[in-house]
């Protein structure tokens, strides 16, 4: 059993990542959206493998494509997100079946162990500060715009900007994610310990706080029983992100 | 907010409305509007449900696509208090959290987060719960106290004061009419309470489906008008003196 400290430090910063941006997506009941945007990365892992590139690198685009294309059919269709998500995940699904295949297809859907690159680990850690520092900078615009789209417009908050903002750090969030968890998996990182933290805390600190927590625990906890017990990653901190959320289902009290 | 204590400046419009038209889908919900609204002045907006009361204010604030033209005046700061919003319940977000959110959108103190608390009768325990336990009238006042946050010059309120107990409605009453004295607030409101229009309001802006009027509340609020606007007769007390 060998720890590689880049997959530690990615870990955490992953963790801490999807802890926070995951706060806002479930409060702003992006539940379903969140799992459903995941799935429009695996189009561009497979045109990626097609094309000998880095498949993340695809799967980056990808997210990036399909969530301004959601936010722009939401602009100009008023349809709800969650349908458009709806619309748009399932001809990524489609698409990413037709030209991925084989193992590359299953890597692609639960995610692999593999060895992370200096370089990979550097890129995702700047990736994850700058979604770790949109949240904890735009949290009093995202509060307001959470509560009443209108007092944030009178705030002198452009929402509609702030939305794609948040849709786009959301993706990345995602991204950070994809080659451990896979495109299944990782939308769950985002979800599961922002929907402990939120049965557990009072207020925004403590879920952000729980979240985090919780999220940096599953990732780190995770990674350590994949080695253990020769299992893959994703499925293994997931597991124990859902274990944190049965034991929030015990008790409803702190933060 | 007394109409008989403010210190309107005639000639001096906060907001000035031309032909104003709003509609969803092709349908007409505004046509055609015009009317002016004096710096320091309150005006009150009135009408059955659906006669597009919260259409006319979500426009004003430039929420919805219109026909027409909105002006306010040069550095207009507008405070908004919104109809009555889908919380959830178990959402972790305090009383605390929203107004210094508000707060630092705004660049305010906590000094003034802590004044418009006292000024609406808001307890510090009480913005320590979430914003979903909290009642219909504590929440109302929430609204309120963050609308007030940051000295805006105008304050856009629809229904301010639904759900709130009768001393609670007085209060954020009082309270308005002596921060329109005080800092020559701008006030536009929406209400069903035609008692509180009757007395408080500088002006009355009604709406009805293909209809409006406007002017002070003696000459709209007559029993004639009145059953025009509404389709059936209303009636409403005249209080002599609202304030304690």
């Amino acid at each position: 059993m060998t720890f590689d400290p880049n997959a530690i430090a990615l870990s955490v910063a992953a963790g801490a990542a999807a802890g926070l941006v995951g706060c806002f997506a479930v409060m702003r009941r992006m539940t379903l959206a969140a799992d459903a945007i995941s799935h429009i990365a695996l189009p561009g892992i497979g045109l990626a493998l097609l094309l000998r590139i880095h498949p993340i690198l695809g799967g980056v685009a990808a997210l990036l494509i399909g969530t301004l294309l959601v936010w722009g059919i939401e602009n100009r269709t008023r349809l709800a997100t969650e349908t458009i998500i709806g619309v748009v995940f399932s001809t990524a699904l489609a698409i990413g079946s037709l030209i991925t295949s084989g193992e590359e297809l299953i890597e692609a859907l639960f995610g692999g162990v593999g060895h992370l690159t200096t370089v990979e680990t550097t890129l995702a850690l700047v990736l994850a500060l700058g979604v770790i520092g949109f949240v904890l900078w735009q949290r009093h615009r995202l509060v307001l715009a959470l509560v009443s789209p209108e007092i944030a417009h009178t705030s002198g908050i452009n929402v509609q900007r702030l939305n794609l903002y948040f849709l786009l750090v959301f993706a990345l969030t995602i991204a950070l994610g994809l080659r451990y968890l896979g495109v299944l998996l990782v939308g769950s990182l985002v979800i599961i310990p922002a929907a402990t933290a939120k049965r557990l805390a009072r207020s925004l600190p403590g879920m952000l706080v729980i979240s985090v927590a919780v999220s940096i625990a599953s990732t780190t906890l995770g990674t350590w029983l994949s080695l253990s017990l020769h299992r893959t990653p994703g499925s293994m901190i997931v597991l124990v992100a859902a274990g944190f959320f049965l034991l929030s289902l015990l008790r409803r009290s702190c933060g | 907010m007394h109409r008989s204590g403010g210190s309107v400046e005639a000639g001096l419009p906060a907001l000035a409305v031309r032909n104003l038209s709003v509609g969803f889908d092709q349908i007409a919900v505004i046509e055609r509007l015009s009317f002016e609204v004096p710096r320091g002045s309150t005006l009150a907006i009135v009408g059955p449900n659906g006669a597009g009361k919260s259409v006319l204010a979500k426009t004003l604030i430039g929420a919805l696509p219109h026909e027409g033209t909105i002006a306010w005046e040069k550095n207009t700061k507008i405070g908004y208090v919104p109809q009555k919003l889908d919380i959830e319940r178990d959402l972790p977000i305090t009383g605390g959290d929203f107004l210094h959110a508000k707060a630092s959108v705004a660049r305010a103190s906590g000094a003034d987060v802590a004044n418009v608390l006292e000024l609406v009768g808001l307890k510090s325990e009480t913005v320590g719960k979430p914003i979903g336990a909290l009642s219909g009238g504590q929440f109302q006042r929430l609204l309120v106290a963050a609308a007030l946050i940051g000295y805006p010059t105008v304050l856009l309120l629809d229904e301010p004061t639904s759900g709130v107990d009768e001393p609670g409605q007085d209060t954020i009453n009082h309270t308005l009419d002596r921060l329109r004295d005080e800092r020559g607030l701008t006030i536009l409101f929406i209400s069903h309470d035609l008692s509180v229009v009757y007395h408080y309001a500088t002006n009355v802006l009604c709406l009805s489906r293909g209809h409006a009027c406007f002017g002070v509340p003696k000459n709209v609020l007559t029993p004639q008008l009145l059953q025009e606007l509404y389709g059936a007769p209303v009636a409403f007390h005249v209080h002599h003196d609202l304030r304690p």
